[in-house]
């Protein structure tokens, strides 16, 4: 696409690594299809979350809180401030593909976990490119594809307990979640979290208590980052000060 | 709020979301507590999406059943350095056993 000046040999390697990375995605679009009409959306429903919203935490986040009965708009405020990292993501990106105009489109369509972690993790511009538009079409094609499957094969499957898909679903978000835990303030800021949304649950709908435990993520995100009396507080200080990983 | 309105509204916030890096002037997200807070929030949101679908019954209240032992399972996995699916798999294969076992 942008790497006419790459090698023949850098590229081959760039291109393994967007399609395994594709593959890996994409063979967890089969779990998204199949809780999503167990959740009670209907195929084209599901569908469309795969095509349009196309960011997985958010995908997961939206049936996740329709299956629990909770409100629509909790369902979108939970997908949205999920998606808040995209924009992240996008910001950097817009800066390493040089976009304009309509390309910005598919560019932003496209500004994913993976597909940001596998550009930035390239060395050269070319390869970043590279990276970020292979991982961004290998992930959309894969994810959509096997979600269409999902969600035929989960219809047929009846219960999900049997199959422990509801199990499925917070372990997908627990190793989601475990790449961005190599620092301190991060391993506080899930452990308060967790706490906060079990303590509001049994007394609000679904999907409340996460926006809730999203105020440790303000609250955090207000607190200076390290070498402060503040955080010495808060956190643990035997934790080396990492930077937070990317995706 | 219909199931399409849901559908469609967080579909459309997603998209404004991700076009918006694409659009504003570098510096305007640029500051330290913007980016201290977009970097924390999908951690408290995942933390607590993972706490809330293990730990929560139907009804709103606090239960430990298979999902736990699901959990347990992939936390085991991931400090093995199991990949994504693998981790998934493990998960529900734990909870479904011991539904078939009788348990939670």
């Amino acid at each position: 696409m942008h790497a006419s000046c790459l090698a023949d040999q850098r590229r081959r390697e760039v291109l393994r690594q967007c399609l395994s990375v594709g593959i890996a995605t994409g063979a967890y679009g089969v779990s998204f299809g199949a809780l999503s009409v167990t959740a009670g959306l209907s195929l084209w429903q599901t569908i469309a979350l795969s095509a349009l919203l196309f960011s997985g935490a958010s995908q997961f986040a939206v049936v996740g809180i329709i299956a629990a009965g909770g409100a629509g708009a909790a369902a979108v405020a939970t997908s949205s401030l999920l998606g808040m990292r995209n924009g992240l993501y996008s910001l950097q990106m817009s800066r390493l593909l040089g976009v304009r105009g309509l390309r910005r489109v598919p560019a932003a369509q496209l500004t994913i976990d993976e597909s940001t972690a596998v550009a930035i993790a390239q060395p050269e511009p070319a390869a970043q490119r590279l990276g970020f538009w292979g991982t961004g079409l290998a992930v959309y094609v894969l994810w959509n594809l096997t979600t269409i499957l999902g969600a035929v094969v989960g219809n047929a499957l009846g219960d999900p307990k049997r199959f422990g898909l509801d199990a499925a679903a917070p372990a997908a978000f627990c190793a989601l979640l475990w790449p961005r835990l190599k620092s301190g303030d991060a391993r506080a800021v899930a452990a308060v979290a967790a706490v906060i949304a079990l303590v509001v649950a049994p007394h609000a709908p679904a999907g409340i208590p996460v926006l809730v435990a999203a105020v440790a993520a303000i609250v955090a995100g207000l607190l200076p980052s390290r070498g402060s009396r503040e955080r010495d507080v808060l956190l643990d200080l035997s934790t080396p000060p990492d930077e937070e990983a990317p995706a | 709020m219909t199931l399409w309105t849901t559908v469609l509204l967080a579909s459309g916030l997603a998209f404004a979301l991700k076009f918006l890096g694409y659009v504003v002037p570098h510096q305007v997200l640029d500051g330290v507590v913007v980016s201290r807070v977009t970097a924390m929030l999908p951690v408290a949101l995942l933390s607590a999406l993972v706490a809330v679908q293990t730990f929560t019954a139907s009804g709103g209240g606090l239960t430990v059943d298979a999902r736990a032992a699901g959990l347990a399972v992939a936390v085991t996995a991931l400090l093995l350095r199991a990949p994504f699916l693998v981790v998934v798999i493990l998960a529900a294969a734990t909870a479904a056993t011991l539904r078939a076992l009788g348990w939670g």
